[in-house]
């Protein structure tokens, strides 16, 4: 019977949960049970690929990473790739910054015009699937306005995300509380005085947690274009597989050198966050 | 000769929410170096009539000058007009990224172009009349409501402007520090600027006010000097109003 005794939680006393709840939730049993989770996956994917009769090669990995050789150190092929990820990724970024402020502000203007054309923009991009859009600025415009296919995937990739990031301005700038645009207009501020000196630097910390979202999202949705075969991780990966028929390995491998850049990327986003938290 | 005068002037103003009318043909005047108390029930409309004075809400109908500069939407010459007129909020507003002598010298460096290191002296002087010189570095977060409403006083005197408007400055005041502000505003009246204050703080009426104005239902319902309008009133609502507000 002593399931029902009373413990004592921060000065008060309350009933204690029955012993199995409490057998359960103890540190040494969740970890025990996680393993046993983490195992069993483990094990029925390696048991699998074995009755597919599956030959494992994680010894051909490395050279794919890096390379020691006469000629020195070299990075290997799926670092390339990596690094061409990255700069997809930074390029479009730093366009679709642009595109979104672009549309935030037309979006927030008091021109009608302005509005509407930002808001048809807006559309569009959000409701056509990512795939399409790659398509359509490869396939379609591509020829149109003659463009190869490196400029076409960080124009497409930039204008998918300009759409999401405009909405995060838009978001943080209307965060900012509406006292403080009264304010700013009461001393004689113009309308670009105000966004510069009051409400921008208010909307950075609104703003930061999404947008590191988006930068995240930024590299993972950059392994798309692999399939206009722009020479990035991911489309260097099925190469490599189809030379080698390593698929197993290498998407493996693929999945935990992205895994390791965006928790690296959100780990530096977690840092800026905290810098830029002001009391209110 | 008071139309010439006035510094502040509302003729046949109306102003609407939608179809709500929140303001019903208010002609008033506010003569330079006056101190107008502005009081009525929620919802009477003076908070929109000294939001209208500098071009927070536009009003529909009527004409308004201000300073000689006719208000209106749209107007170019009301972001010139509003460096003359300081406003208070209930809600202080300050700018909470910055400190409290930022708060202070952001409109006249950015605003009037004034010199940081000018703009700096006159924020200090200013902060020293409203009695916290030592808090300049601060962050607004830091002070109490009180001292942060007394920190908004200081940021609209330091454009130097000629007319101060004040939005219930003490309603959402602890009752303790109700008084630091109402003793800086009295020292403000004393030195003749002009000031249009919506308050309840009738006490703070009587000392300072020339003007007493009760609103109801978006209508001026009584224009007194403070002696009549304590005493005799002429309109009923405003003596049932005086009655509730100052039964306690």
């Amino acid at each position: 019977m002593e399931s029902s005794s009373l413990i004592s939680v921060k000065g008060l006393s309350v009933r204690q949960p029955p012993a199995i709840n409490r057998f359960l939730a103890s540190t040494p049993v969740s970890i025990v049970i996680y393993c046993l989770i983490i195992g069993g996956i483990l094990y029925s994917s390696f048991k699998g690929a074995q009755s597919m009769g599956y030959n494992w090669q994680w010894y051909q990995i490395p050279k794919y990473i890096y390379s020691y050789t006469d000629n020195g150190f070299q990075f290997g092929e799926l670092m390339l790739g990596l690094w061409a990820t990255i700069t997809l990724s930074f390029t479009s970024l730093v366009l679709a910054f642009a595109i979104g402020l672009l549309v935030a502000i037309l979006r927030l203007s008091d021109l009608l015009i302005g509005t509407k054309v930002a808001i048809c923009f807006l559309e569009f991009v959000r409701n056509v699937p990512l795939l399409v859009l790659v398509y359509l600025f490869y396939y379609v415009l591509g020829p149109v306005f003659k463009y190869d296919r490196y400029t076409a995937s960080i124009l497409c990739l930039a204008v998918y995300h300009s759409a999401l990031i405009s909405e995060i301005l838009r978001a943080g700038i209307n965060a900012v509380a509406q006292g403080q645009w009264e304010a700013a207009k009461s001393i004689g501020m113009s309308k670009t005085q105000t966004y510069r000196y009051i409400i921008l630097p208010q909307s950075i910390r609104f703003m930061l947690p999404p947008m590191t979202g988006e930068v995240v999202h930024m590299v993972k949705s950059s392994a798309i274009v692999s399939v206009i075969a722009v020479a990035e991780l991911t489309t260097l990966g099925q190469n490599i597989i189809s030379d080698t028929y390593m698929a197993f390995e290498i998407w493996f491998t693929i999945a935990i050198i992205y895994m390791v850049v965006i928790l690296i990327l959100s780990i530096g986003a977690s840092q800026v966050e905290k810098r830029y938290t002001v009391i209110n | 000769m008071s139309q010439e005068q006035a510094i502040i002037r509302f003729q046949n103003v109306d102003k609407f929410y939608g179809k709500f009318q929140a303001l019903k043909d208010i002609t008033i005047e506010v003569n330079p170096s006056e101190r107008m108390v502005i009081c009525g029930p929620s919802g009477s409309g003076k908070s929109t009539l000294i939001r209208c004075i500098n071009g927070l809400e536009s009003h529909n109908a009527g004409k308004l000058v201000v300073d000689g500069v006719e208000v209106f939407e749209g107007s170019k010459e009301i972001i010139n007009l509003r460096q003359n007129v300081g406003m208070v909020f209930q809600q202080f507003n300050l700018f909470p990224h910055l400190t409290v002598l930022e708060n202070l010298t952001i409109g006249p460096i950015k605003v009037r172009k004034i010199p940081k290191q000018e703009a700096e002296v006159i924020a200090k002087k200013y902060l020293d009349r409203v009695h916290i010189p030592e808090q300049a570095d601060k962050l607004p977060a830091e002070l109490s409501g009180g001292q942060q409403q007394r920190v908004a006083i200081a940021r609209s005197l330091c454009m130097e402007s000629r007319i101060m408007l004040f939005d219930e400055p003490t309603s959402a005041l602890d009752p303790e520090m109700i008084n630091e502000v109402l003793d800086v505003m009295v020292e403000l009246a004393e030195t003749g600027m002009t000031m249009v204050c919506v308050t309840h703080e009738m006490g703070f009426a009587r000392k300072v006010a020339d003007t007493m104005v009760f609103m109801d239902e978006g209508k001026i319902i009584e224009v007194a000097p403070p002696d009549k309008f304590f005493s005799n009133p002429d309109s009923g609502r405003c003596r049932e109003f005086l009655e509730q507000i100052l039964e306690h």
